[in-house]
């Protein structure tokens, strides 16, 4: 590729005692593209996922991010004010657990509002406004801005989530198993609305994942963690349909055909 | 009085505690914390504002001391004993005549002059202790001025009640940094903490914190463009002095609904109802 990368990692190497969570992982990392990182339970998934956005330190390697000005950054040798700001201006995370990222006892609108008021924003109406169209645009009725989100089901938290994260128009977004613990109709409307919005704003995703379905609908590219190493990388659809690594084949062929 | 040192702490203490104070002056609004010490009067009585107090006074000092506004109430009237029998000052209840004025909830209607030092008792000294259950990271909040979550809280407010609900204790920028709580006055004295010429010292005993606001510093109350800070207050007049500017206290008179407004600071109305206003 010509264009430069927006992030790119070397030689990430990270161990819990005797585990190697990471081992020696490489990772590019192109503008707008959504990169799925696929593999079971404990192959390092959500460790390279903490690692590449700054909140896990790897015992080796280099993370760079290049912000919009083309200048290189090495994450995890950021100042913590630059990293967080970073984290709510510039990126975003999409957690599992949409109450980790939530504030319950706050109103959708407050959720939504938040980054935008943490970005300096400082007009309630203008701030309302963006809310309510962040609202309609992962589709949830904007009439219910004041609610809270403990009345919301778990498919809505999510895509509440989505409008919190996206809301400041990150460049680059992590996302730890979106879909898990949705059930399988929700997830496709979910799956659905992410699609849409990372093509419609551009945005750079890296998205993990333990489903094929869900990497193979989201995701340019793929990458299968095995162990703590990358065993297999490439454009999604060659990956799946043409799986070259033994234990690449073993993935697909487990997945259940309906 | 024998057996006491002057205004009752030991020097050592004092030092301490001015040592604090002048960090404090420093880095306006941002909350120091001191090696608090037990005081003769509970926690919530004002053992910060005290302590801060008994470092700062002098021989030559007059010393005022305010509850509410008033000057006669519990409060008010043994701090200001205290003072009077460990340290031998002179005591007033006119502002004008003050050199340090030790308040609760209130700051004086009368303004202050670049003479006077105005201290404040503080209940809870973190404006973010409601939004964040962790004080490890209120403090990087502060650290690094992330000030989203209290606006969050002012959005809520509006959203729900068309308006900001918060009546007293309304969070402040001080001299466009640190978040600060400008300890339970009513948000109608928020206007009187900018610019203003006196010295202010917020003493929080039980959480050991003493943070100040410098004189004639930058002070503005948390709003949004389009829902600016707006001051409330009772729409009436003083039933003693008529004053129609001042902060209102509402009494009950009888248990037949039978109720008046007057002013919360007694020296104020007494001033003006002697002067015939």
């Amino acid at each position: 590729m010509s264009a430069p990368a927006l992030l790119a990692a070397r030689g990430l190497s990270l161990r819990y005692g005797a585990i190697a969570a990471l081992d020696g992982v490489a990772i590019d990392l192109w503008p707008g593209e959504v990169l799925a990182v696929v593999g079971e339970s404990g192959s390092g998934k959500t460790s390279l996922l903490n690692v590449l956005s700054g909140r896990l330190r790897p015992d080796a390697g280099v993370v760079w991010y290049r912000d919009p000005t083309g200048a290189l950054h090495d994450v995890h040798a950021m100042a913590a004010p630059a990293l967080r700001l970073l984290h709510r201006s510039d990126w975003g995370f999409v957690h599992q657990d949409p109450r980790a990222n939530l504030r319950m006892g706050v109103s959708a609108g407050g959720n939504i509002g938040e980054r935008l008021m943490a970005a300096g924003a400082r007009h309630y109406g203008a701030i309302r406004a963006e809310a309510g169209a962040w609202l309609e645009r992962v589709e949830i009725d904007p009439a219910r801005i004041d609610d809270l989100p403990r009345v919301f089901s778990g498919g809505m938290l999510q895509r509440l989530q989505v409008a919190r994260t996206l809301v400041t128009h990150p460049r680059l977004v992590f996302m730890d198993e979106p879909t898990g613990g949705l059930d399988v109709s929700v997830q496709a409307r979910l799956l659905d609305l992410i699609r849409r919005l990372v093509a419609r704003y551009a945005i750079a995703v890296v998205l993990v994942t333990h489903d094929l379905a869900v990497a193979r609908l989201l995701a340019q590219r793929i990458v299968v963690m095995r162990g703590g190493a990358v065993v297999e990388t490439g454009l999604t659809d060659q990956v799946l349909e043409d799986p070259q690594h033994p234990y690449t084949q073993l993935l697909v062929s487990s997945v259940l055909q309906a | 009085m024998n057996g006491y040192n002057f205004a009752y702490l030991d020097e050592q203490t004092k030092r301490m505690i001015r040592r604090a104070i002048l960090k404090a002056v420093a880095i306006p609004g941002h909350q120091v914390p001191f090696g608090s010490r037990e005081m003769p009067l509970p926690y919530g009585w004002g053992t910060g504002g005290i302590q801060v107090t008994a470092s700062i006074l002098g021989a030559n000092d007059v010393l005022k001391v305010i509850d509410q506004g008033a000057d006669d109430t519990t409060n008010a009237v043994s701090i200001r004993r205290f003072f009077a029998a460990t340290a031998g000052v002179r005591t007033t209840t006119r502002t004008a005549e003050a050199s340090v004025i030790q308040t609760r909830h209130r700051i004086p209607e009368t303004k202050l002059t670049e003479r006077q030092i105005l201290v404040y008792q503080v209940p809870q000294p973190e404006p973010l202790y409601r939004l964040e259950p962790s004080r490890t990271e209120s403090r990087r909040m502060h650290g690094l001025a992330e000030y989203g979550a209290m606006h969050v809280k002012l959005y809520e407010d509006i959203s729900r009640l068309g308006q900001v609900a918060i009546s007293y204790d309304y969070p402040v920028m001080v001299n466009g940094r640190y978040l600060t709580s400008p300890s339970p006055i009513p948000a109608f004295d928020n206007p009187k903490l900018h610019l203003m010429p006196a010295l202010q010292l917020f003493g929080a005993g039980r959480e050991k914190r003493i943070y100040a606001i410098p004189p004639y510093t930058d002070v503005r109350s948390l709003d949004f463009e389009d829902h600016p800070f707006r001051p409330h207050r009772a729409r009436a007049v003083c039933a003693i002095c008529g004053a129609d500017q001042s902060y209102l206290d509402e009494v009950l008179t009888d248990d037949r609904g039978g109720r008046m407004f007057v002013c919360s600071d007694t020296d104020y109305c007494a001033g003006r109802a002697g002067a015939g206003a």
